[in-house]
């Protein structure tokens, strides 16, 4: 057993209503500036769509993530011996400016400093790139709640395990239906984009698994722009170095919330500590489709297990760190309650951010022109529910529909179980068998509902406080140094080149 | 795998610095945004070497209780973006005048002399130099001027404009002062010393539900967003919670987990129908029939069939149910419901005090009842009857009344019950009601109850005699759930299994059901009927006045919350009055002559009497009618300059008053609105600030560029109500550009600024001290200026402040003395002037005595001295002291603090007087948290105080644990308040409750300021029954052939014609961010027209094409967005665009600029809003009047190959 400590996270789907205040918040403090202007670290896609870059789930195309040999060996599928050198400088699965989009912005000057004239002045689009005059044709978030849905949400690559007539039936009136899925880096524990680099550029830090590109040493090869299967690798066209986001170490590390979490205003987002076995990644990650999503719980490790406690702190993992992880809400989500799921497990990667997927209102009948709901019970029923668990399932499970299907088994159980309390409506015959049939105690829904409606800020993000000090001292400056000094003096910008 | 590694060693990662260095600040400072959003949410600003870097939401709100989710975190995607205009090339960094009339007043004021007011005299006279600028109005050639030379220019022109046509003559549009207070306070305030008019905001936005004045005599109050985490059945209908209630939106996902359920009601697959049980598509402005059905279902199974304890019980204690008719034969013979029976109509009661406005019930032993709480008793001598206790006024014995007659009746009679359904005539039904007589002292007469009348205007047989649906499943007759399908496009069985949920929910939990209404609604021309339909499943249920339940109304910042100090200081009351307030919808429809393109109202207003004056005619003809019974504002006042008709009396020994009623009388003196197109009674100087007045907000848009700026537009409507108007004077040709000035202060170049003649820089919400409230919260939140205001500019304060000074000094030449000026203001809400008239009467047609006050406007001689303003405008004025504080008639006494807060505040001294000083921005702020009942505890307690006289009921205990709670700007700077309990608002904010509205009525026993002081499901005043709208009923969407909309733009082929909808819009607050490169970035770029695909394929229109979409108003071409989520025969623009980005010229209409999306669509007033000085339906300022409706539109859309720029 080899523990490790990992910052890890869980987006509550069904709490999120895809307003992207979080790509806002990250764009405002890390991109906002030239080189990164097309760079969303933080983006929210609405599904059925094609996202941001476009299609970028398709890794026939894009070639990211692991694949399994024939020899059940992990290979990039991004590159291999024989190609590797040449794709350095010619990569064709890497998505270009047209899968992402060319940023633009306006002449706003004009309409302050226009000439009088004939008409009135108009402030045209323009390239941020060329300055140019543009035409429009994309946006980092170009089918927003369900913009062009006939192109982009029937292009939407998990589309492709319904049938033609379930696709086509998913934009009537009867089935149409949209939920949104934020992205950002997954902070993966087996991260393709790491492995990718032919400088070393790009690591997992020790003590907290944040996966970041060093800017002193990164050399703009863009092998991991290409290996991210999440595309959540950007490269700055001005400095030459690839970005990504970096989990607002530096706000962590003063024991906040990432701003794309302190941000969320549905409060979807819970951070906390996971403890993993290093050890089995590997072999977990070759597990066939079905089974990734539980070989993937069988990587994290009980934080209240004392071979495991007795495992942390021989590896060095402070005793805050395993108690925040013995609190940690991603832990419930993910382990104890079985409500969070990875996205796209398939890509082998090992992702340390987790979904709970999303409720949807019940499907209706639309004969002759006159609109019928469902009305077979008082909730939604999954059974009737617009989007086919299989859809989920290819986003959450790798296809495994039992996973999805008992999350929102238990998503729903909560809901009788509280509406019985509080409205005499629901029989407790009723509530002991959904509670029942999803696996749950009624202790455990108290919880779930706790968590998912009550949770302050400190509950939602729970990391142990962050002692610097040490690794001040290890970077050569003593903290008594640093008291008194750092901050001072010019600060560069990382510089082009090899 | 050897190749991934953890990093652990720090030597190898001081490159880490690099981020860091970027997060690091040097300061962060808590503010909020000014944007009519409702968020009113607490940032925090972060700046960093003096400049604003990024903004980040405050979390620390006070947790009020841990079994309710809290606050944090509030914001958006677009509040988010704000630190992007700051240093934006959109920022206005410098004060700009448009050259063209720069150059003419430089000249001008050369060439007299540098005589500024009789420059700019020989500028707006000249007809050449006049159309000069006026011509030049949006085509650019902005120039950077100095301050000086720009308040130069603007003094003149308010002198010249008081000395030639009258202070009223100067006009200011600023919304929503709630979003930032101090700044709508300083415009207003200025202009209201000058005796200057203000525009209405929330009803010419249609944010204003008419409804909530006609139910609960209020202009709206609604629960906090906390407050639906205890809901327990949550329908949302044409309101978009996830997109435009972003930071509340937690509340109602977070409810579902507790077990609500919640039916969201969209034509289209809105971003709020994703987290719904159930999502109703239900077709566009056809709610009232869903819910009218409804109310069929609930009535017959919870009403009659069985009679539900709880909602019978409510009923009778809590609305008019129990009330009692009277039913008037028509010609026919047929029974006719009508006004209430009043005390002043039976011999035994006649003699009460204002016994015109006591009504009765029957109690369970078949006794005549007056049950205490009514109008006559809130306007009585004796005080302590105004309350809602079910007692007997005269004697005070306690009571039980009767809901229906059906057993204690001696007969039925066949009543008529209106069914407008085809949209155009009135196909009524004849059912018979249970009746008792009456003897009354004009005879006897049939009464019923108001009740008996609702269970037969839904259609609920009791065994009656009629015309009566067979059952849910009969279509023949309205209201029932099958017939209701064929308006709303939705099965009965979802409507029937809907209403058995609701009230079945209702009931179990005493009333926890709501309804989140919004814009999608409120928009339609019958706003008010889908309203009340929705408002009476809620009554019915008994679910309005409980936490959890009742109608949650979001649609605009409406709430102010400490009013009560900030009004005086907003309108000058501390020194003078009554105020100037226009209610805008009239006063655009008329001045910027939208009326003249109008016919008569009956195409889109099916009435039931069309021979009564209110419900026949033509809207401009009603206005006149308005106007001169008082029931509604006119400013500009008359065709005459108001000094001189003061001074005319005087020099003939008349009394002012005297003087203008004969003139009137004599027909003589008219009201400007009786002849808008006088050039005597035009607006002439419009100030503009905090608002895009000229495009976000602009109905009728392309009209304001004819009619007020005189420059280019894209109207091609004819002029088509010369034969229908008989009231208004009718001109041939009309002189176009009526505007003198159009000033605007802003932070950015928008519509409204491109188009004005003078841009002021203004500073942003993150450069000024101001107070923001919202009714989404119970929160009172500061804005702070994290830097000083950036290049040029100046707070609104600063700015309104040192135009007065400029005024002043200019006065001390032009208009060095006081001067008279004569005020008309309308019969208000809240004073006596809400009982003047109980029957419409003329007095311009000899039916009645035209007495001020009465039966036409109240009118007042006040005195104004010019040379003052600025002095006054920095000094909170003695008024305030001496007066009291309070509004609804709650009025608390402050002189002792006002003495107090001399001693320890800044004071301005002049004349041998001390004032308490407004000259900093701060200043402002700290006297309304000081002297307001929801900031300061003490005067919480004064309030209810007063509050208890009047009802007879000891309030006291739900403000006594607060009497020293006492907030400065500083508390609120360091953590959010949360505002107290007073009688001001009708929710309860003490310990953990979440505010909801009507709680103190409903557990106070606190009248609601309506008629019978009861929430109202029948409206008996005339014109009501004319209209037939005094039952709840259901009214059409208008057709293409009544809006008109494309009588001369035709629809070719290749075009197609849509119902054009303007919902709120997911990048953008109005106007406000949508220009940001952030939102366009994550939108399309451009803010494009949303339609369904199988329609775009007629046209062979793809996503993200271009198109034009054009009406008789105007055009705007943008991009489409083709979307499975929108049905067919539909669009949507959302709103508001700018016409100032990335916007291509028009293809179809003149090569002009494309417009924004008011182009399409025009002003459409509703008569009957304009009723007044009777109970709840009485003016207020943003209370009452007509709406600014858009909705019942239609647009061409075709498609363009290639745009030209």
């Amino acid at each position: 057993m080899n523990v490790r400590a990992h910052v890890s996270m869980v987006f509550h789907l069904d709490k999120c209503i895809g307003c992207h205040t979080c790509s806002v918040a990250c764009k405002n403090i890390w991109t906002d500036r030239p080189g990164a202007e097309y760079m969303w670290w933080n983006n929210v896609e609405t599904k059925p769509g094609t996202g941001y870059p476009t299609r970028w789930e398709d890794q026939l195309n894009y070639k990211g993530g692991w694949e399994l040999n024939d020899k059940r060996e992990l290979k990039l599928r991004s590159q291999n011996k024989s190609n590797y050198f040449q794709k350095l400088f010619y990569n064709p699965n890497q998505p270009g400016l047209d899968e992402y989009y060319e940023p633009w912005t306006y002449r706003y000057s004009d309409l302050i400093d226009a000439p009088e004239g004939h008409d009135q002045p108009t402030a045209r689009p323009i390239s941020q790139i060329t300055g140019e005059d543009i035409d429009i044709q994309a946006g980092p978030n170009w089918d927003d709640d369900l913009g062009g849905s006939p192109v982009y949400a029937e292009n939407d690559p998990n589309l492709d395990v319904l049938t033609e007539d379930e696709r086509r039936v998913l934009l009537e009136v009867e089935q149409i239906t949209m939920m949104y899925l934020p992205r950002i880096c997954n902070h993966c524990a087996n991260p393709s984009c790491v492995a990718s680099c032919p400088s070393g550029a790009l690591y997992k830090r020790g003590e907290d698994g944040i996966v970041l590109v060093n800017q002193d040493t990164c050399r703009g090869w863009r092998a991991c722009v290409a290996a991210c299967p999440y595309k959540k690798v950007y490269y700055n066209w001005k400095t030459g170095k690839s970005e990504k986001c970096i989990l607002c170490y530096p706000r962590i590390e003063t024991g906040q919330p990432p701003a794309c979490f302190h941000s969320c205003v549905g409060r979807i987002r819970y951070m906390g500590v996971l403890l993993y076995d290093a050890d089995r990644v590997e072999e977990a990650m070759k597990a066939p489709e079905e089974s990734l999503v539980e070989s993937q719980r069988s990587v994290l490790l009980d934080p209240f297990d004392p071979a495991v406690i007795a495992g942390a702190e021989a590896n060095g993992i402070s005793p805050k760190f395993v108690e925040a992880a013995q609190k940690s809400p991603v832990w419930n989500y993910v382990m104890k309650w079985k409500l969070a799921l990875p996205l796209h497990p398939e890509f082998r990667t090992l992702p340390m951010l987790y979904y709970v997927p999303p409720l949807l209102p019940v499907s209706g009948r639309a004969g002759d022109g006159i609109y019928e709901q469902n009305a077979s019970e008082f909730f939604s029923s999954l059974d009737n529910a617009r989007l086919p668990i299989r859809y989920l399932a290819s986003l959450f499970s790798a296809g495994n529909e039992k996973a999805v299907h008992d999350v929102m088994k238990r998503q729903m159980a909560v809901r009788y179980y509280k509406r019985a309390q509080d409205v005499d409506d629901v029989s407790t015959e009723k509530v002991r068998a959904v509670l029942r049939e999803a696996g749950i105690t009624e202790q455990e829904a108290e919880e779930i509902y706790r968590m998912t409606t009550l949770a302050q800020l400190n509950d939602r993000y729970v990391m142990p406080p962050i002692q610097r000090e040490e690794n001040i001292a290890g970077s050569g400056c003593s903290p008594e140094m640093c008291k008194g000094s750092c901050g001072l003096g010019a600060i560069t910008a990382p510089a082009r080149g090899l | 795998m050897g190749w991934i590694q953890d990093i652990f060693a720090p030597e190898q990662r001081n490159w880490e610095e690099f981020y860091r260095n970027r997060w690091a600040h040097d300061k962060v400072v808590r503010t909020t945004h000014g944007v009519n959003c409702t968020g009113s949410c607490s940032w925090n600003v972060y700046v960093k070497q003096g400049i604003v870097t990024w903004e980040m939401q405050a979390l620390d709100y006070p947790t009020f209780d841990r079994s309710i989710p809290n606050y944090e975190p509030r914001g958006c995607q677009r509040g988010i973006s704000t630190s992007w205009y700051i240093y934006s090339p959109l920022r206005i960094k410098y004060p700009y005048m448009r050259g063209a009339l720069l150059d003419l007043w430089r000249e001008a004021k050369h060439q007299h002399k540098n005589d500024p007011v009789a420059a700019w005299q020989s500028i707006t006279t000249n007809p050449d130099l006049r159309k000069r600028y006026q011509q030049a109005r949006g085509k650019g050639g902005f120039r950077r001027v100095s301050w000086r030379e720009a308040q130069e220019l603007i003094a003149a022109a308010n002198i010249y404009t008081v000395k030639k046509y009258g202070p009223d003559r100067l006009v200011g549009f600023s919304p929503i002062p709630a979003m930032s207070m101090i700044s709508y306070a300083a415009g207003a305030r200025f202009l209201q010393l000058m005796g200057g008019v203000a525009l209405s905001f929330y009803d010419w936005y249609c944010d204003l539900p008419p409804a909530s004045p006609e139910v609960w005599g209020e202009q709206t109050d609604v629960a906090e967003s906390a407050d639906w985490y205890h809901s327990k059945f949550v329908a949302t209908v044409g309101s978009n919670v996830l997109m435009t209630r972003t930071p509340d939106a937690h509340f109602l996902v977070e409810a579902r987990h507790r077990g609500a359920k919640v039916v969201v009601f969209s034509p289209d697959f809105s971003q709020t129908s994703k987290i719904a049980d159930e999502w109703i598509p239900i077709n566009q402005g056809s709610d009232t029939a869903f819910w009218m059905a409804v109310n069929h279902v609930i009535l017959k199974e919870f009403h009659v069939d069985r009679q539900a304890p709880f909602f019978q019980q409510y009923l009778r204690e809590n609305t008019d149910a129990s009330f009692l008719v009277v039913l008037n034969q028509d010609k026919k013979g047929h029974y006719r419901p009508g006004s209430l029976l009043r005390a002043a109509q039976v011999a035994g009661t006649q003699a009460e005090e204002h016994a015109e406005w006591k009504s009765f019930v029957l109690d369970q032993s078949g006794v005549l009842r007056i049950p205490s709480g009514q109008m006559g008793h809130r306007w009585q001598k004796q005080k302590g009857q105004w309350n809602i206790k079910q007692e007997d006024a005269r004697d005070g014995t306690p009571f039980e009344s009767r809901l229906t007659l059906k057993d204690c009746a001696t007969g039925t009679a066949s009543a008529y019950f209106d069914d407008f359904s085809d949209g155009h005539t009135d196909q009524g039904r004849l059912r018979h009601v249970p009746v008792i007589e009456i003897e009354t002292v004009d005879g006897p007469v049939l009464v019923t109850t108001v009740f008996d009348l609702q269970l037969a205007q839904h259609g609920v047989n009791r065994g009656f005699e009629g015309a009566w649906p067979a059952g849910y499943g009969d279509d023949t007759h309205p209201f029932t759930p099958t017939w209701q399908e064929q308006y709303t496009g939705i099965k009965a069985a979802t409507v029937i299994n809907f209403a058995r949920q609701w009230a079945a929910t209702a009931e179990k939990t005493n009333g926890k059901c709501s309804i989140i209404i919004g814009a999608g609604v409120n928009h339609w021309y019958h706003n008010n009927l889908i309203y009340r339909a929705c408002i009476n499943a809620l009554l019915f249920c008994g679910c309005v006045g409980r936490s959890g339940g009742g109608l949650n109304h979001y649609v605009g910042q409406e709430k102010l919350a400490p009013q009560a100090s900030w009004g005086p200081i907003a309108f000058g009351a501390d020194w003078s009055g009554p105020p100037r307030l226009q209610n805008a919808p009239s006063f655009h429809y008329m001045h910027s002559d939208q009326w003249r393109y109008d016919r008569k109202f009956g195409e889109m207003c099916p009435v039931s009497d069309k021979h009564h004056p209110m419900a026949e005619g033509h809207t401009a003809d009603k206005q006149a009618l308005a106007v001169r019974c008082g029931w509604l504002p006119c400013y500009p006042q008359f065709t005459e300059h108001n000094f001189k008709l003061v001074r005319d009396a005087e020099e003939r020994q008349l009394d002012p008053v005297d003087h203008v009623v004969s003139r009137l009388k004599d027909r003589s003196l008219k009201f400007a609105m009786e002849d808008v197109d006088n050039p005597a009674c035009f607006p002439r100087v419009w100030y503009i600030w905090r608002g895009n007045a000229i495009q976000a907000s602009a109905k009728g848009h392309e009209y304001f560029l004819k009619h007020y700026l005189g420059t280019h537009h894209n109207s091609i409507a004819v002029e088509q109500a010369q034969e229908d108007v008989h009231e208004v004077t009718w001109h041939d040709k009309v002189e176009l550009g009526k505007m003198d000035l159009i000033v605007d202060v802003n932070f950015r170049m928008d519509t409204s600024a491109l188009y004005s003649d003078i841009v002021l820089p203004t500073a942003s919400w993150y450069e000024k001290d101001d107070l923001s409230s919202t009714d989404m919260h119970s929160f009172i939140h500061p804005l702070q200026a994290a830097v000083p205001p950036c290049w040029e500019a100046k707070s609104d304060w600063k700015i309104f402040q040192e135009i007065a000074k400029a005024t002043s000094e200019l006065a001390e030449k032009y208009l060095p003395h006081p001067i008279k000026d004569f005020v008309c203001s309308p019969l208000l809400h809240d004073t006596p002037g809400e009982i003047a008239q109980p029957r419409i009467r003329d007095w311009a047609k000899g039916e009645c005595e035209a007495i001020p006050g009465k039966t036409m406007p109240n009118m007042k001689v006040v005195e104004r001295d010019y040379t003052k303003i600025y002095q006054k405008f920095i000094s909170l004025g003695r008024n305030f002291r001496d007066n009291g504080l309070g509004i609804h008639g709650c009025i608390y006494p402050v002189d002792d603090l006002y003495d107090q807060y001399l001693l320890d505040h800044p004071v301005e001294a002049w004349e041998g007087e001390q004032y308490p000083s407004l000259r900093q921005d701060r200043s402002v702020c700290e006297a309304i948290l000081h002297f307001a009942a929801e900031t300061n505890g003490e005067l919480a307690c004064r309030a209810y105080e007063t509050e208890s006289h009047k009802t007879g009921i000891d309030h006291s205990h739900l403000a006594a644990a607060n009497r020293n709670v006492r907030y400065t700007f500083a508390d609120l700077c360091s953590q959010p308040r949360r505002l107290l309990t007073t009688p001001f608002w009708t929710g309860i904010t003490n310990g953990s409750r979440t505010y909801s509205a009507y709680c103190q009525n409903v557990e106070e026993r606190i009248p609601w300021r309506t008629l019978t002081g009861r929430q109202h499901t029948y409206f008996d005043h005339e014109a009501y029954v004319a209209y037939g709208e005094h039952l709840p009923t259901f009214k059409p969407r208008a057709d293409l052939r009544t809006t008109r909309d494309l009588d001369v733009t035709g629809a070719e082929p290749g075009s197609l014609v849509l119902n054009y909808l303007t919902p709120h819009g997911k990048w953008h607050i109005h106007s406000t961010f949508g220009d940001t490169l952030r939102m366009e970035t994550l939108s399309r770029g451009i803010e494009p027209f949303w339609m369904n695909e199988h329609d775009a394929g007629l046209l062979g229109i793809h996503d993200n094409d271009w198109v034009e979409a054009l009406n008789d108003h105007g055009t705007v071409v943008t991009r489409a967005c083709v979307s499975a989520r929108i049905p067919r025969g539909i669009c949507f623009i959302y709103h508001a665009t700018e016409r100032t980005i990335g916007n291509p010229k028009s293809q179809h209409r003149g090569n002009r600029r494309g417009g924004g999306h008011n182009s399409l669509t025009r002003a459409r007033l509703k008569p009957l809003f304009m009723i007044g000085g009777y109970a709840q339906f009485s003016y207020g300022f943003n209370y009452w009047g007509p709406q600014g409706v858009n909705r019942d539109t239609f647009v061409v859309v075709r498609k363009i190959d290639k745009p030209v720029w």
